[in-house]
């Protein structure tokens, strides 16, 4: 009886709804893609196969070269901030009382702020002839400004994403927390260990399961940023802070080239699918070999 | 059909890849997967290593086409070597 029910594939009809509105709203729209992908759009009625030609054009394309590194740095240097920040602000926090709900509300406020709000709250907040910031960094000495510098525009945008995620990774880390039984303190404590040991060997593999989905978050959503740099520097100073997405909407809703656009978008799709399969290949070898 | 804008190629393509899904199905029910472990650096399925060579042989295309000036035909035989060693040692 009971083997019975384990080969009964039946219940494969139950997935049948999600794998239809998966195929409507995202395996068929990604086919047209490809499809247009490999062909000279002039018109809706007037096209012309090309085969690869867009995928060498734009491989060898110096601007997406250099935006694909600029994206990559970026993400990097949010992943090397964002994800540390966020565990030593939930180890920071109280675990109950008034306080703790108090910072609860807190942290979740920036997450609940849509993306072009914090791009202009920050834009505002950041000019050296208005902005609190960029007016106190240049009465402090520093000559600060992010429209012409490509540093300055650089750290103001790692600020803005800062200010805008690590709250979500603090809160995951913090719920990760919430999870160590109290006796494994206790028992870390009677063992004499240092607050590094406890973190490091009580805490981390606990809080493995959540920072995993945190990196995994914070990667993807930064390596398609585009909303707060379009509306905080847009992209410039020259093209210091063009990344993928913002060079693609500009191919493909500016320019109107279906054609290359489709071939740029099928090129970020599959390092976004590459990234996420690396990370996911990690973490399987990790518990294979824990 | 026609807002989707087919070619011949792009629909050999997809052809192909939904026979391998299907033989996959058909495969799984009758010989059912388990996870083995070959080259590999991880223990895998037999749609883990199709997956796996789908993904491989996309970018053997990406690199080729952005490393040389030479025809995608090789690239395309080379992901074809490599997808049938993936499948049957990865």
């Amino acid at each position: 009886m009971a083997q019975n029910k384990t080969q009964d594939n039946r219940a494969w009809l139950g997935v049948l709804p999600v794998m239809l509105i998966v195929a409507f709203s995202g395996v068929i729209p990604l086919m047209t893609v490809v499809n247009y992908s490999v062909q000279d759009i002039l018109d809706f009625n007037t096209r012309f196969f090309v085969g690869f030609e867009w995928y060498r054009e734009t491989l060898t394309d110096p601007r997406f070269i250099d935006a694909f590194l600029r994206q990559l740095g970026f993400s990097a240097a949010v992943l090397a901030i964002e994800i540390p920040l966020g565990i030593v602000i939930a180890r920071g926090m109280p675990t109950q009382g008034l306080r703790a709900s108090l910072l609860l509300v807190l942290l979740a406020t920036p997450l609940l702020i849509p993306w072009n709000v914090v791009g202009t709250i920050w834009q505002i907040y950041a000019r050296s002839d208005i902005g609190l910031l960029g007016v106190t960094l240049n009465e402090m000495g520093f000559a600060f400004n992010y429209t012409a510098e490509p540093l300055h525009a650089w750290l103001t945008l790692l600020a803005t994403d800062i200010w805008h995620w690590t709250s979500l990774v603090a809160l995951l880390a913090f719920a990760g927390l919430t999870s160590v039984p109290a006796a494994c303190y206790q028992a870390a404590e009677l063992d004499g260990a240092s607050k590094w040991q406890v973190f490091r060997h009580v805490e981390l593999p606990r809080l493995k399961g959540v920072l995993v989905i945190a990196v995994l978050l914070r990667l993807m959503d930064s390596f398609m940023i585009y909303t707060e740099p379009f509306v905080l520097t847009g992209g410039g100073p020259g093209n210091t802070t063009t990344f993928l997405s913002q060079y693609l909407a500009t191919m493909a809703v500016g320019q109107f080239d279906l054609g290359p656009a489709a071939a740029f978008s099928v090129i970020y799709f599959l390092f976004i699918l590459l990234f996420s399969w690396l990370f996911y290949a990690s973490v399987m070898r990790s518990e294979e070999g824990s | 059909m026609t807002w989707m804008a087919w070619t011949l190629p792009t629909a050999i393509f997809f052809a192909v890849i939904a026979v391998a899904l299907s033989v996959l199905i058909v495969l799984e029910l009758e010989r059912p997967t388990s996870m083995s472990r070959g080259w590999l650096p991880m223990a895998t399925t037999r749609g883990d290593r199709f997956f796996i060579s789908l993904l491989g042989a996309a970018f053997i295309h990406l690199l080729w086409l952005g490393l040389t000036p030479w025809s995608a035909m090789y690239a395309s035989g080379l992901a074809i070597i490599w997808s049938g060693v993936i499948m049957a040692k990865g």
